[in-house]
């Protein structure tokens, strides 16, 4: 049995961040991720690819995440790629599975560093072939190199889009159309938001701004303005139907559509913890509740990255190195690199945030979404649609029997693309504000692992 | 859906063929069953066990589960998540798996 | 005011209020929030008699009585209730692993036999467990095993949900979400307080499961049991492979595999433990190897209510008329005769003398 200091939990920018910090300073640390190399969503691949054609087409941001890597694969902490974590106790008695078969870790502390996933945007026909997410589509952009065979439609709305359709066209590949779902928004309002962050963050606002004018200009069609999106089909995906808040219906013809509507913290584990959580009105997203540390309602566990609340990559960073610090405090150890101090993360945090406000109102998500038509698959496994939960509503007493009783987040995904719409139906249905909701308990594990995987615990004896 | 982009790498030699459904489908050292799945004119990867709808991957990130398929001697597992090795043998999944002596 | 309330809508409290609601006018369930512990949510959903009442036949009886009725008991509730419910009663199963439990079960059985006159329940070798399953291999230390042509399984969600629904249909009413925080009795009379309102009824049940006892404890009720934990493990949708239940594995209809049941004590946690979930799964494989490789997709734990005998409480207060208590492990099992027989004598109809056995006066007795 494995006893580290320090387990963290996903190497991206903040659990390979919170790493190098802690594993230069001495601690024992172990740092266990799903994905085959380090770097996490935004730096996926990036060893490979950094320094080729691929690479320099990705951009700059992307590129300066070899670093990072760089340093975390030579900081000292014992790394576990394509591993899983499928269930921490609030022991934290940690159980992976990945080459190594399946193992016990037991930590004196916990990182949680897992990241967002994009919302899940239930429209009518997303499960057909044909359906997927920009996320989806940008993983195959940096490996292995993939782009839609033919000029794509995207429909949504966040900097994800924007920023995958560049890349796409930069790498060779061609935008037939873009849907934009962004709901318009104030300017007064949006720029009253952004404030002096916007004199700051001038550079990442230009850069954002020229997105949209390359989009306007690359794609074959812009469409501001979509309030309702129908992807047709019926073995697979053979068009799409929007509408404009104009109230203009139009139909197009594509076999491929990515949607995307902005990103959630990755809540799974920290929620079957029993973590508290709590509404985000401003991001539209639950997330865990955390002090300046990232320590959360349990003890020994914290989180840092986007899975502590949206927050991008570089203040994932930074999140990574502030929690790394508070860890090495409570074990009595202090950092190795001089400039590594609490204050400077604090201003490097705030400068990383600057911007955020900005962009949770300009991109926040539209209300169809938490609100789609009685026709709408909300539970993708269980293919369950949201005639099916409003007809259960009525005879249930909250999510965890709604769940129960409809099936709605017990299949393999458990939950991960249903919940949030599930914890919005029963706001609505009872006329509660999502503050007032919560989702449905999370049950382990985390990811579903074989029953030769959980057998292999006893059979060595581990689990006693 | 997708097709590879020529890069100054990817050649011939960082290749290996794996078997969807019997078929012979190259794919490129590194990457995972789900992309490779992705450039046949097939991509789906499974039917659902409850209405026997077809899927195909989603998210590429393992939070879906849509990319289910059967790999020889490991089960039923994420696609997105499962890297090619030359001769890996990988079936789409048709409803509920089946279990019994031979599989 | 009500003729009847029913305190608590797990799968307990959902039977009698649906059972009541044919003989009484008007009947409120009250059921707590989503929040409360319910092992009705939470159980395995055998439909089971053939390990029940071991030097107790009157519980021996009962749970066969129930059994029994549970085949008309399913099409009634499906058409009360019009919710299909997922029933089967193939008979069902207890795997034996090694010569030890197998000379166990077959102790049972002979001490079963003794108790009644043809129990239904034999023993069967590892060769007849091979032809009940054909799809399947068994592993290689499976001597043998018990079978009941009574038993059965069902979904229990679905029961619950049926129950409720079919409760609804009746006429009853449901108050869902809310608590009864106290009971007083004034002038022969019951006043259940909730939050913000008092509901008055002639007659009170309390079928909160673990939460009875401090309700009854003021109306005169004592009902004595601890807690035990129980985890449970549910694989992905396999294709059918196993046409029988058995007490610790079962498919349910839509395919899903559970793998069952643990049995701690541990008091009112409600953790689930990796531990667990490794030796279900272990057990799981010596019994049928070829799972090895199906994938567990969600674990969990409700805890059971377990009386000194493990036998239900039906209790009576004598000093208030009209209060009552039932308590039980195996809700699921005992649901046909809650509905039918225990609902119609607290309506008022027939005779209390049958149920009487089941007081829990009878671990005074014991203890005398
Ligand atoms: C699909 C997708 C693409 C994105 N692309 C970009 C981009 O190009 N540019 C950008 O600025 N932002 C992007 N983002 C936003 C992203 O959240 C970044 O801001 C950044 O990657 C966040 O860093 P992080 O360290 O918090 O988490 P991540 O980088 O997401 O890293 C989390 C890591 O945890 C691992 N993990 C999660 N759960 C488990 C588990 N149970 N067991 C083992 N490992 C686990 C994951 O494999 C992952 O590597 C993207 C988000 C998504 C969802
Ligand atoms: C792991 C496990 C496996 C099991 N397997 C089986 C099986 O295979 N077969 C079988 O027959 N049995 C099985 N059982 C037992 C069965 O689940 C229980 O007997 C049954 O659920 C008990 O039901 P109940 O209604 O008494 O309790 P519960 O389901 O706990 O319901 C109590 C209800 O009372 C409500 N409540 C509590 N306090 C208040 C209050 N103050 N005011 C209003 N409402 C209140 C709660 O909200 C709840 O809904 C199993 C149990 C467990 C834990
Ligand atoms: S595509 Fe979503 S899990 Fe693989």
């Amino acid at each position: 049995m494995l006893k580290p200091d320090l387990l963290i939990v996903g190497a991206g920018p903040a659990g390979m961040s919170a790493a190098i910090v802690a594993a230069r300073a001495g601690l024992k640390v172990v740092v266990v991720d799903e994905q085959p190399t380090p770097g996490g969503q935004i730096w996926r691949g990036v060893e490979a690819n950094a320094g080729t054609s691929r690479g320099r087409a990705l951009g700059a941001q992307y590129c300066s995440g070899l670093a990072t890597v760089r340093a975390f694969r030579e900081c000292g902490a014992v790394y576990w790629p394509s591993t899983r974590v499928w269930q921490i106790e609030p022991t934290l008695g940690t159980y992976v599975t990945g080459p190594g078969g399946t193992r016990v870790i037991t930590p004196r502390l916990v990182l949680i560093a897992t990241g967002a996933q994009e919302r899940p945007a239930p429209l009518r026909g997303w499960t057909l072939a044909g359906v997927m997410t920009v996320g989806a589509a940008q993983i195959l952009l940096k490996n292995p190199g993939s782009v839609p065979s033919e000029a794509v439609w995207i429909a949504g709305c966040g900097p994800l889009a924007l920023l995958y359709a560049h890349q796409l066209v930069r790498m060779g590949g061609a935008v037939a159309g873009f849907l934009d779902t962004r709901p318009s928004t104030p300017l007064r309002e949006s720029l009253r938001l952004a404030g002096r962050a916007v004199l700051r963050s001038s550079g990442e606002l230009a850069k954002g701004a020229s997105w949209y004018a390359e989009l306007r200009h690359r794609a074959g069609r812009y469409v501001p303005g979509v309030v309702d999106l129908q992807a047709l089909g019926t073995d697979r995906l053979e068009g799409v139907r929007y509408r404009t808040a104009a109230g203009r219906v139009e139909e197009i013809r594509t076999s491929l559509l990515l949607i995307h509507e902005g990103v959630l913290p990755e809540l799974h584990t920290v929620r079957s913890l029993g973590c508290e959580i709590q509404w985000d009105a401003g991001q539209a997203a639950y997330r865990p509740v955390l002090n300046e540390w990232g320590e959360c309602s349990h003890p020994d566990i914290l989180i840092a990255g986007d899975a502590a609340g949206i927050g991008g990559a570089e203040a994932a960073v930074h999140r990574g190195r502030l929690s790394a610090l508070r860890i090495l405090q409570r074990l009595g150890k202090v950092a190795a690199e001089p400039g590594m101090t609490e204050e400077n993360c604090r201003t490097a945090l705030a400068r990383a945030l600057a911007l955020r406000p900005f962009l949770d109102r300009v991109f926040r998500p539209r209300g169809e979404i938490f609100a789609p038509d009685d026709d709408t698959i909300v539970c993708r496994c269980e293919e369950l649609r949201v005639r099916d939960l409003r007809a259960a509503l009525a005879g249930s007493v909250g999510p965890n029997q709604l769940k129960a009783f409809t099936r709605a987040g017990m299949g393999p995904c458990q939950g991960r693309q249903c919940g949030l719409t599930v914890a919005a139906l029963i706001a609505a249905a009872e006329g509660r504000q999502m503050s007032d909701v919560q989702p449905f308990r999370v049950r382990p594990p985390l990811k579903p692992v074989r029953l030769c995987d959980l057998a292999g615990l006893a059979d060595e004896g581990l689990s006693s | 859906m997708f097709r590879l982009l020529e890069d100054d790498r990817g050649r011939m030699e960082s290749t290996v063929t794996i078997e969807i459904d019997g078929y012979p489908v190259i794919a490129r050292i590194g990457e995972t069953v789900a992309s490779a799945l992705l450039r046949e004119g097939a991509s789906w990867s499974r039917t659902t066990p409850v209405s026997g709808a077809r899927r195909a991957p989603y998210c590429m990130m393992g939070v879906c589960f849509e990319c289910l398929m059967l790999v020889e001697g490991e089960g039923l597992v994420r696609a997105c998540q499962t890297p090619v090795r030359d001769g890996l043998k990988v079936e789409r999944q048709m409803g509920p798996r089946k279990v019994g002596p031979s599989c | 005011m009500f003729d009847c309330v029913v305190i608590g809508g797990g799968v307990v409290g959902s039977a009698i209020a649906y059972g009541l609601a044919s003989h009484l006018d008007s009947v409120l369930m009250i059921d707590g929030r989503d929040s409360e512990p319910r092992a009705a949510q939470a159980n395995f959903g055998l439909v089971w008699y053939q390990s029940k009442g071991v030097g107790m036949p009157a519980y021996q009886r009962l749970s066969r009585l129930a059994v029994e009725e549970w085949r008309s008991f399913s099409e009634e509730i499906e058409e009360t209730g019009g919710i299909p419910i997922e029933f089967a009663g193939p008979g069902g199963l207890t795997f034996c692993l090694g010569d030890q439990e197998l000379e166990a079960r077959q102790t049972i059985l002979s001490r079963l036999a003794g108790q009644m006159e043809r129990t239904e329940i034999g023993m069967l070798s590892r060769h007849e467990l091979e032809r009940l399953y054909p799809g399947i291999r068994l592993g290689k230390d499976v001597t043998g095993g018990a079978f009941s042509a009574l038993d059965g399984h069902v979904n229990p969600l679905r029961l619950l949900m049926a129950l409720q629904q079919g409760f609804v249909n009746a006429g009853g009413t449901v108050h869902r979400g809310r608590r009864v925080d106290g009971i007083e009795v004034c002038g022969g009379q019951f006043r259940l307080h909730l939050k913000r309102s008092v509901v008055h009824a002639a007659r009170v049940v309390i079928a909160a499961g673990e939460a009875s006892r401090v309700l009854a404890e003021p109306l005169g009720m004592t009902l004595p049991f601890t807690l035990q934990r129980g985890q449970i493990l549910v694989t992905e949708r396999v294709g059918p492979v196993l046409p029988y239940p058995s007490d610790r594995i079962r498919q349910t209809a839509g395919g899903t595999i559970m793998i069952g049941g643990t049995k701690e004590n541990v008091g009112r946690d409600t953790g689930t433990t990796a531990n667990a979930a490794a030796s279900l799964a272990a057990r799981a494989i010596r019994v049928f190897p070829d799972l090895a490789r199906v994938s567990a997709v969600r674990q969990w734990s409700g805890r059971r209510v377990i009386t000194p005998d493990i036998a239900p409480i039906y209790e009576r207060s004598s000093r208030f008329p009209g209060a009552y208590a039932c308590i039980c492990h195996s809700g699921v099992t005992l649901a046909a005769y809650h509905a039918r027989g225990l609902a119609k004598r607290i309506a008022g109809y027939g005779s209390w003398d049958d149920v009487q056995k089941f007081s829990a006066r009878r671990f005074d007795v014991q203890a005398a």
